[in-house]
């Protein structure tokens, strides 16, 4: 193995007691509430494996919550999660479940209903060290470790839209690390998810926003691993 | 990278092992010295607090299996303990460190959050004994570190990978090498303490009661951190380990791979499958 990094030595500062079941949990919940977008209205989260299996001594469920009310992996309200879900009207619900043979055993699917009464299927896993990977988002195949910016984009599905925001994006020098498109037939509109190797300056949602056809677009940036508050709205 | 490559480069440029690591470490990650020096001030803060709270105030832990230790230990040390002021502080740091963990905390893993206690017990247990500045303290953490990247590199840190030797062996011998430079010992006698830290706790196996972080991990803390300061001590009287530093990690290495999956935090052996520790974990189960 290559030397790993002091930061992968020392650290992170976490809320415990386990960096897969409580420090990764927290950042699942955090990505989910990210890509769900809007206020959670309505939340189930199946268990998988070791996540179904110890998740209550290990506060996963708490963890989990406290990701999707967008509190960070160090906050150290994450273990009051319950109480502040309640108070905002969150409905949540635990299912220890079997999500499949080759599913990794600290898996979570989270199938949430927003605000805006959408509802998004998102699967993510807990791989060690507080690291995540969100694996599938609404039935498509993704690979998100909410490590680098994520685009997300919903637009018309039509000839062009595409090309132009890959054409922003070589204009800006970012290079794409993942990409995914998922369409809906019945409004024929499309979802487009960005993984990007980092950000250069510009202003990229200020750019993609004009092009023609497009609904929305946001920008998800990596977790701050250190600051204990959720003040830092636009994190994943 | 290894110690012995380490050791050499310390001596020729006259530097401390933290020195090193600090270096190296901006120069890869294009991070300035600064920068890493305030990160480092930061978990120093975040050490400190869990140090100090469970020695205050009983805390429980999410499950109820574990809890109020640390302050029981903090009852008695303050009238009398075997061990002597620095060291009985140590054990009460290391208790507090894992409780808290349990308890749903903030603490830093150091290098995992099972072995949380040992790093910031050993390094804030002989500052107030030597009334050492916070300075001093965070240069510690820094060697810590450097320590904990070469068993990284040539083992592993993780209970479910290599065994607790991966965890509070590797803590044991971080938080030696580090009281040693704290000390004013050479960066082999670094290596020395942190060789003798591995070696005392070579096969230590992962086997927690109903997979929690708990039982006996926040024991092994308090056992972690002893073994750090009796091997730091040795070394600072001039004791060598005869096998060195890197090859205590490789050992370290073989036998974590050696090791039976029941014995790597799939509590499917050891301490967790006792009469009492299934029980215990039946118990959990049913509430
Ligand atoms: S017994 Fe296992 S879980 Fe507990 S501290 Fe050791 S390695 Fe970590």
């Amino acid at each position: 193995m290559p030397t790993p990094s002091l930061f992968d030595i020392m650290g992170p500062i976490m809320i415990g007691p386990s960096s897969s079941h409580t420090a990764g949990a927290a950042r699942l919940g955090k990505m989910a509430y990210k890509l769900a977008g809007g206020d959670i209205k309505d939340v189930k989260m199946y268990l998988h494996g070791s996540f179904a299996a110890t998740y209550r001594g290990h506060g996963t469920d708490k963890a989990l919550l406290a990701g999707l009310l967008n509190l960070n992996p160090s906050d150290e309200r994450l273990r009051h999660s319950f109480e502040l879900a309640a108070k905002k009207g969150i409905h949540y619900e635990f299912i220890p479940t079997n999500l499949g043979e080759n599913v990794h055993p600290n898996t979570v699917k989270f199938v949430i209903t927003n605000s805006a009464g959408e509802t998004h299927e998102i699967t993510g896993s807990s791989i060690g060290g507080g690291q995540v990977v969100i694996s599938d988002i609404d039935g498509m195949e993704v690979n998100f470790t909410g490590e680098r910016p994520i685009l997300v984009t919903h637009h018309k599905d039509e000839p062009g839209v595409i090309s132009n925001i890959t054409f922003i994006l070589y204009e800006m020098g970012i290079n794409i690390g993942n990409m995914r498109v998922s369409r809906s037939r019945e409004d024929h509109t499309a979802h487009m998810y960005i993984e990007m190797d980092s950000l250069t300056g510009g202003d990229l949602t200020a750019a993609i926003r004009n092009i023609p056809g497009m609904l929305w677009v946001k920008l998800l940036l990596p977790i701050d691993e250190t600051s204990g508050d959720a003040s830092r709205k636009d994190s994943i | 990278m290894n110690a012995q490559t380490v050791i050499k480069i310390c001596q020729e440029k006259g530097i401390s092992l933290s020195d090193f690591a600090l270096s190296q470490e901006s120069e890869q990650d294009n991070i300035s010295k600064t920068e890493i020096l305030t990160r480092f001030g930061q978990m120093l803060s975040v050490m400190e607090t869990a140090a100090r709270t469970a020695r205050e105030t009983p805390i429980h832990s999410v499950s109820g299996l574990t809890g109020g230790d640390a302050y029981l230990y903090e009852q008695r040390r303050k009238k009398r303990s075997l061990l002597g002021s620095t060291a009985s502080k140590a054990v009460a740091c290391a208790l507090s460190c894992s409780e808290v963990n349990a308890s749903m905390g903030r603490i830093v893993a150091c290098p995992t959050a099972g072995s949380c206690g040992i790093v910031p017990a050993a390094v804030l247990s002989v500052q107030e004994e030597y009334d050492l500045p916070r300075e001093a303290i965070v240069k510690g953490l820094i060697c810590a570190g450097l320590v904990g990247q070469i068993i990284g590199e040539h083992a592993c840190l993780a209970g479910a990978q290599g065994g607790c030797q991966a965890e509070c062996g590797s803590a044991s011998a971080m938080a030696a090498a580090a009281v040693v430079e704290l000390l004013g010992g050479s960066p082999a006698q670094s290596f020395d303490a942190a060789a003798i830290a591995i070696k005392n706790s070579l096969g230590l196996v992962c086997d927690p009661v109903a997979g929690l972080v708990e039982i006996p991990c926040i024991k092994r803390n308090a056992g972690g951190v002893m073994n750090a300061l009796t091997a730091a001590d040795m070394a600072l009287a001039g004791i060598v380990s005869r096998i060195p530093f890197d090859d205590t990690v490789d050992a370290m290495n073989r036998v974590g791979r050696q090791l039976p999956t029941a014995l790597r935090e799939t509590a499917a052996g050891g301490l967790a499958t006792t009469k009492t520790g299934l029980e215990l974990a039946e118990t959990l189960k049913n509430r």
